[in-house]
């Protein structure tokens, strides 16, 4: 596997659009070739040169090429986009649509990420290490066909309307996520180790929401069926199962209404009343939070 | 003095009868001519094919349905925004649902230059006008809708035909009109009760009449006048297994009718987007194609045209004034729905459809599109649409005319779908040996649906005296050839002429000619009660007034064409 790395060397004043950058649009092409691959910028277009140095080397093939991208993307966008093998590495906090549609390979980033992050993604597996914006693994505006399969882990939190119109693959996130959850699910899974804000599940067809920590708000539109084992990232725990969103259609499978399913930890619906207090400073923190600096980055 | 000769090319003209003779065509000053002096710009065309500009009978291409769609579709134009093709054109967008500025680009490549905009709400006119004017190159027209309008019901109730005529004049006028355009007689207007008409003897409630005395009092008062133009209809219960009799009985409606007027139009009746009016069984699962009994009475009966709705197995976007069957849609496919009621005059609706070669109806609704083509014994009353973009997005013309041409291209498609076999067993493809021939080509997409929009002095032809739109095409008709030739020969054009003007060269936009506006203009002796009624809904039910109503002046019409009708002389 050879690695090639792309270093900013000017904050572009617009937002950059650089759909090239990713293992299948770099694949195969020596150093020169990269440089002159064009990014966009409003109506103008210029080269991956004259934004970027670029050293090393790529294989012949996506999957056998690693890319590597430094300094602060903050202003450049989809990053990653469509990327189908291979390995991206973003070492600064990148702008929207990293990693959209990718279907395969591996992209981390080691920043936080803008909005639309793996939009209607089919494959593949997505780190972002620090948070992520809102619209994580869903559906470009107006679709209905949101994340597909693959993997998004956020170690940090997210923004509001993640797995909007969602239908597979799963998303963990292991911090807070913001309003809009799952919203219009048909598939797919969505962990939350924090806490929920509102609005989880709701109009959610089919698929599975599994929150560990608090919800502010409940969703009318839910019924508790029973206590379920579950297993998150091996780890076995006991929680309430709810069906929903029962205001919604719901399909049916061998006779029987396939409904989403929503888990909480046993201990959530006494939380479910915290104070207003409590609520906004976590919504206080929680914003204080979108976007930590990643160290060896100008983004600070 | 411009002067044009293109020389040496294969040349197919059904108006002059050349079937592939290798000749001349010259052009002066934006018409066809004899001959032309030395002077004149010479294009080698040979080894290629010549024809006509093409004409678009029936699309939906301009209007607020189209532009909803556009609007709730954001994602229909996600990746395919290109950048311009020259200095003096824009950068296109949209696929099911393109920019007006792709519309226009598009058909020029693809050698059209008339393009008939298929369902004008009149409320709405002025929104049809704007955007048409906004669609460079292209002629375009617009067909009003007549079929659920309050005024037409009341009048056709009572048998008042001539009121009936006088108050279409007065609409076309009113809304710069080309047609008389049906949708789902007398079930749009039903939909508003929450009901609709699934046959032709259906009560339409209040009204209390039936789909059968609209259809056939409109088609009296279409001939009352002598509209270049005959009805225009989209019959009845579109879409649903078992339809083919109600479409029989529709077509029914027609006989015994005279055309009447001075274009050389021969029908009484156009039924367009028979596709989706041709089916048998009794549900989805032993839906089935009736092609064969739909063109056994199309062929036997003269006074009749139609276009076929080719599903084109893509992604798009259904948008009619059927306002019912859209909403039957959106409940078969859950996706995303709109609906709108226009007062006085019609509805529409919009439901996203994803036509799959995996789905078994998709494949059979598309083998029936390609089937009535192929069973037209008449090519001059069989043309070829998508309904654009219901059944497909007409820039896929290309490739209906891939499948009519090459077996070998059909075949390769039909079966290699998931459920080849129950396809198969379902309709009639398979056993049609039948090629179209470039010349049948030009019957389907240039002198037929010319001559049946009353236009055949103008456009779909090569006479002189002739509007110069001429296209020459990539492709050696003497063969050899493969279907994916045929595809790309009719995708992008090596020439375009649109009036005597340059518009397209080797498949890029290079010039935006000099787009017209058709419309009829009929002139009816003095009508004092459809006047007095006009007055009176305006001032009653109309949430405009008539002065902010009609359609007039440069703004929305910059280049005219009216085409005149004098039915005074009747009484
Ligand atoms: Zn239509």
């Amino acid at each position: 596997m050879e690695t090639v790395t792309l270093t900013i060397k000017k904050t572009p004043t617009l937002m950059l659009e650089a759909e090239a950058i990713s293992p299948d649009g770099l694949a195969g092409k020596s150093l020169d070739q990269i440089k002159a691959l064009p990014v966009h910028m409003g109506r103008e277009q210029f080269t991956i040169g004259e934004y970027f140095d670029v050293t090393g080397a790529t294989s012949a093939t996506a999957g056998e090429t690693k890319v590597v991208v430094k300094g602060d993307l903050s202003r450049v966008k989809y990053l990653g986009t469509k990327m189908s093998a291979g390995e991206l590495v973003i070492e600064g906090n990148a702008d929207m649509y990293v990693g959209a549609w990718m279907s395969g390979g591996k992209l981390t980033a080691k920043g936080s990420v803008d909005g639309f992050a793996g939009t209607g993604m089919k494959g593949g597996e997505l780190l972002i290490e620090g948070n992520a914006g809102n619209y994580l693994g869903s559906a470009y505006r107006g679709d209905w066909r949101g994340m597909q399969a693959g993997l998004i882990r956020v170690k940090g939190n997210v923004g509001s309307d993640t797995g909007y119109f969602m239908n597979g693959g799963e998303i963990i996130i292991e911090g807070n996520a913001d309003v809009h959850v799952g919203t219009h699910a048909e598939g797919g899974k969505i962990v939350i180790k924090g806490n929920a804000k509102s609005r989880v599940g709701g109009q959610m067809v089919e698929g599975t929401i599994i929150l560990f920590g608090t919800v502010d708000v409940m969703m009318p539109g839910f019924k508790y069926i029973g206590d379920e084992e579950i297993e998150v990232d091996g780890q076995k725990t006991v929680m309430s199962a709810y069906i929903g969103d029962l205001g919604e259609r719901h399909r049916k499978r061998k006779g029987e209404s396939v409904y989403g399913k929503l888990y909480l930890a046993k201990a959530a619906p006494a939380d479910a009343g915290a104070s207003r207090d409590a609520r906004l400073a976590r919504a206080r923190e929680a914003k204080k939070a979108r976007f930590v600096p990643v160290e060896g980055t100008t983004s600070a | 003095m411009a002067e044009y000769l293109i020389k040496n090319g294969f040349v197919f003209d059904p108006v002059t009868g050349v079937k592939g003779d290798k000749k001349d065509v010259a052009i002066r000053d934006g018409k066809i001519v004899d001959s032309v002096s030395s002077s004149a710009k010479v294009y080698d065309a040979a080894g290629k094919t010549v024809m006509a500009g093409a004409v678009e009978v029936h699309a939906h291409v301009a209007g607020p349905k189209v532009n909803e769609g556009r609007n709730y579709r954001p994602e229909d134009k996600l990746f395919g925004t290109r950048v311009r093709d020259s200095k003096d054109t824009r950068m296109t967008g949209g696929f099911s649902i393109p920019t007006t500025f792709k519309t226009g680009y598009s058909y020029a490549k693809m050698g059209y230059t008339v393009v008939m905009e298929a369902a004008m709400p009149p409320l709405y006119a002025r929104h049809v006008h704007e955007e048409m004017r906004d669609t460079p190159i292209i002629d375009q027209g617009a067909f009003p809708v007549f079929g659920n309008n309050w005024f037409v019901l009341e009048y056709l109730k009572n048998n008042e035909v001539e009121n009936t005529a006088a108050y279409i004049a007065w609409l076309l006028r009113a809304s710069k009109g080309y047609a008389v355009k049906v949708v789902n007689p007398g079930g749009t207007e039903a939909w508003a009760w929450g009901l609709n008409c699934l046959s032709v003897n259906d009560p339409v409630p209040y009204f209390d009449i039936t789909p059968a005395q609209i259809v056939k009092g409109l088609i009296e008062a279409n001939e009352y006048l002598g509209l270049p133009h005959s009805i225009h209809i989209h019959a009845n219960n579109l879409g649903n297994p078992g339809n083919f009799q109600t479409t029989l009985d529709t077509f029914k409606l027609a006989e015994g009718y005279k055309t009447n007027n001075k274009f050389g139009r021969e029908q009484t009746m156009h039924h367009t987007h028979v596709q989706f009016h041709s089916y048998g069984g009794d549900n989805w699962g032993n839906f089935e194609s009736k092609a064969d009994a739909i063109m056994d009475y199309v062929n036997a009966n003269p006074n009749l045209t139609i276009d076929t709705g080719n599903v084109t197995l893509d992604e798009t976007t259904t948008m009619t004034a059927d306002g019912p069957f859209e909403h039957h849609l959106t409940e078969l496919n859950h996706l995303k729905w709109a609906n709108v009621d226009v007062e006085l005059e019609t509805a529409a609706g919009i439901v996203p459809y994803v036509y799959s070669p995996d789905i078994k109806v998709c494949a059979i609704q598309w083998a029936i599109g390609l089937e009535l083509a192929l069973l037209a014994k008449d090519p001059m009353r069989c043309f070829i649409t998508t309904d654009h973009p219901n059944a497909g997005p007409f820039t896929r013309y290309p490739r209906i005319m891939k499948w009519l041409m090459s077996k070998e291209s059909r075949d390769e498609r039909l079966n290699t779908f998931k459920h080849a076999d129950k396809v198969i067993s379902s309709t009639l493809l398979a056993g049609l040996d039948r090629e179209i021939t470039f010349y049948e080509l030009a019957q389907m997409t240039r002198a037929g649906p010319a001559k049946a929009l009353g236009l055949a002095g103008t456009y779909g032809g090569l006479a002189p005296g002739m509007d110069a739109d001429v296209v020459v095409y990539d492709i050696n008709p003497e063969g050899p050839f493969t279907g994916e030739d045929i595809e790309r020969a009719f995708t992008d054009a090596s020439l375009v002429f649109k009036t005597g003007t340059l518009v397209v060269e080797n498949g890029r936009v290079i010039n935006n000619g000099n787009k017209r506006t058709l419309w009829v203009d009929a002139k009816v002796n003095e009508n004092a009660q459809v006047m007095r009624d006009v007055e009176e809904k305006f001032l009653k039910y109309y949430s405009v007034s008539l002065k902010n109503y009609e359609v007039q002046g440069h703004h929305y019409i910059p280049n005219p064409y009216a085409i005149e009708v004098d039915a005074t002389s009747e009484v």
